[in-house]
């Protein structure tokens, strides 16, 4: 384009072309000079974390710089990662998440092909009614939630609550109606034709979801994957409440109910134990980024 | 391949009525092409024989079994979108033989017809290409080979050529002629461009608001109109219409178009319309290629009047000219050597003998 404009115009053209370039260069430089200062803003932490995380316990109490390790050490680390509890705690967390991850998928994909395609009484106020539900905080749902799990233990007797198994059944609450809500709008992105030469060529619904839905929504999935595991990873309250005996309980209670012990934060280890929870998702969105990012723009663009 | 029958199919949706009651035959082997202005039910109808509509009223028969209850994939019918909707994950080959595969034909034979549709569509080298990597044209010869390759008993066209540009639409148009005449099956083209309909039709069935107005061979369609509304879409620059009104002046029967110009019809012309009140108001329609320059030997029934043209249109091979005759603005066709300006004072000859009359009120073709 910008050779096409040179080709094109007279003089007049040229110092025009010159100046939209100028105005180019100087948008490049704020953006970048905004950019590194928010990733600038948005590393300190992390970084704190890492810091802290390679010094001894004294280190970290006496008074010297804070942002810099004198005497650097991989104590912290080879504790935690020696410690049946903070592995434990890591098991419970991989395989919840997991499990979660897997039980929200079979569910919101065949929930969401259903309100995108199968037009149904209602279909449309249901799809409405799965986001609604996702937007009413888990700070307000747990106690209603909690009485819930009490009673059908008392009722069942199976033994639900202050088990890692219960988070299998509280965390789909959150996943499942945003996971639903965004493949709705993926799978509605899909043009309509696609599975009318479907349903022409021989497809059953359930092959039309399986061997053109999902393969063509691939990088929608993946975005809510790894949202679904996101959530799961991450959430505190309902773990807090949920469990309490310290063999049940997943990575970010773990952590702080653990190394807390009173008034006295071993945060050394706290560090150590943060940043390594903090390693599945960040592995996990670095492979899957291009996917993730996509997902969530899709449909902005034409496909 | 199998003929199709529709029996006062009627869709409704809602409170709005799509489709009013069609009845059409189709014969085995012809390319039927229903055509129209948007909206008047014509893609309602292809989807209703696709399966892809449930039917409010009436039977639709393939090949003599009545389809109404039957899903699309028992119909042993083959699709082509407009937007080709080809599968985005698949290669060529495997967009083609997707239904195959689902039918669990044998490899072997799914393998020699997808080669064999590749041949006849000149697609073989793209066969292990995504559809992105493809242009307009390619998707539609690869959407053209999944249907191919099902052999099925009728092919639906739902306007396939409406994405692609003007060159490669005429290109297109050929090819899919040129498929038809090899592969010979049964096809319901759909489309809204009259010069497809009237290219690739063995018959055209025009539609509008719902019903057939006049199913006929392309020139019969051309030549004899039986409604304002066919005589008006099929040709292009489309078909004029001026009121006149029929009189008798000594002993002849004339048609009076303004208050100075009133020619004698001719006499085939004079006999058939005799029997007419001559207090109606009708319409004259007469198309632009019968409206041309005058010359020193005139044809009998053919009558010259004076007008002042208002705008020219040189296409090389002829100039449109446009004028008007008492508000009615009028299209003619003239020789591009004929001397024809904007603004210019211009002597032209009406082809009474190519001249058509209608009712006004009804818009039938008297």
């Amino acid at each position: 384009m910008s050779t096409l404009a040179i080709d094109k115009g007279g003089p007049t053209r040229k110092i025009k072309y010159r100046s939209m370039s100028r105005d180019r260069t100087w948008a490049l430089r704020w953006s970048y000079f905004f950019l590194v200062l928010f990733a600038i803003f948005s590393l300190i932490p992390p970084i704190y974390m890492l810091i802290t995380s390679l010094k001894s316990s004294a280190e970290i109490s006496a008074a010297t710089n804070p942002w810099w390790v004198f005497h650097p050490t991989l104590a912290n680390y080879v504790e935690l990662l020696t410690s049946n509890q903070f592995l434990r705690f890591f098991w419970n967390s991989a395989v919840v998440s997991i499990v979660v991850v897997c039980v929200t998928m079979l569910i919101s994909i065949p929930a969401a092909f259903a309100l995108a395609r199968m037009k149904f009484w209602g279909s449309t106020t249901l799809a409405t009614g799965v986001f609604l539900t996702y937007l009413v905080p888990d700070s307000l749902l747990f106690i209603p939630l909690f009485k819930m799990l009490a009673a059908v233990q008392d009722i069942t007797g199976i033994t639900l609550l202050n088990r890692w198994y219960v988070l299998l059944f509280v965390y789909p609450t959150l996943t499942v109606p945003f996971c639903t809500w965004i493949m709705i709008g993926y799978f509605a992105s899909i043009p309509k034709e696609l599975d009318e030469a479907a349903l022409i060529d021989g497809a059953s619904w359930l092959q039309t979801l399986t061997r053109i839905f999902i393969p063509v929504a691939l990088p929608g999935l993946i975005a809510a994957t790894i949202f679904a595991f996101t959530v799961s990873w991450a959430q505190f309250l309902y773990p807090l409440v949920f469990t309490t005996s310290i063999d049940q309980l997943v990575l970010p209670v773990g952590i702080t109910t653990t190394l807390i012990k009173g008034d006295v934060f071993n945060w050394g280890q706290i560090m150590t134990g943060a940043l390594l929870g903090a390693a599945p998702p960040l592995i996990i969105y670095a492979f899957l980024m291009d996917y993730y990012i996509a997902g969530l723009t899709a449909g902005s663009t034409k496909g | 391949m199998a003929e199709v029958a529709l029996r006062k199919v009627v869709k409704r949706y809602d409170d709005v009525e799509a489709v009013r009651g069609i009845d059409l035959d189709i014969a085995d082997h012809e390319f039927i092409v229903l055509v129209g202005p948007s909206g008047c039910g014509k893609s309602t109808t292809l989807r209703m024989i696709a399966g892809l509509e449930d039917i409010t009223d009436g039977d639709i028969t393939i090949g003599g079994d009545v389809v109404n209850d039957v899903p699309p994939k028992d119909r042993d019918i083959a699709m082509v979108f407009q937007n080709y909707a080809l599968y985005p994950h698949m290669t060529v080959a495997e967009n083609m033989s997707f239904g195959l595969r689902l039918k669990h034909y044998p490899k072997a034979e799914i393998k020699a017809r997808v080669t064999e549709a590749a041949r006849l569509l000149d697609i073989t080298d793209l066969i292990d290409r995504k559809p992105k990597q493809l242009s307009g044209g390619q998707r539609q010869r690869v959407a053209m080979g999944r249907a191919i390759v099902r052999n099925p008993k009728v092919f639906l066209f739902d306007e396939p050529l409406s994405n692609l540009d003007a060159k490669l639409r005429v290109q297109m148009r050929i090819e899919i002629k040129k498929v038809h005449q090899k592969v010979r099956t049964t096809t319901v083209y759909v489309t809204h461009d009259q010069v497809e309909a009237m290219t690739l039709a063995d018959r055209v069935v025009v539609m509008n608001k719902g019903r057939i107005e006049q199913i006929g061979t392309p020139n019969e369609l051309y030549h004899k109109p039986a409604t304002r509304f066919v005589a008006g879409f099929i040709g292009s620059p489309a078909m004029n219409f001026i009121p006149c009104r029929l009189e008798d002046v000594g002993g002849k029967l004339n048609v009076r178009l303004t208050d100075r110009i009133s020619f004698p019809l001719p006499p085939a012309r004079a006999a058939r319309y005799s029997a007419l009140p001559r207090t109606e108001n009708l319409l004259l329609g007469i198309r632009p290629e019968h409206l041309t320059e005058s010359n020193a030997h005139l044809e009998p029934g053919v009558e010259t009047f004076d007008t002042v043209l208002d705008v020219t249109e040189p296409m090389g091979m002829e100039t449109l000219v446009y004028f008007g005759l008492e508000g009615t603005p009028i299209c003619g066709r003239v020789d591009p050597n004929a001397g024809a300006k904007d603004g210019a004072p211009m002597r032209l000859a009406m082809d009474l003998n190519n001249m058509h009359l209608l009712n006004e009120a009804t818009g039938a073709v008297l």
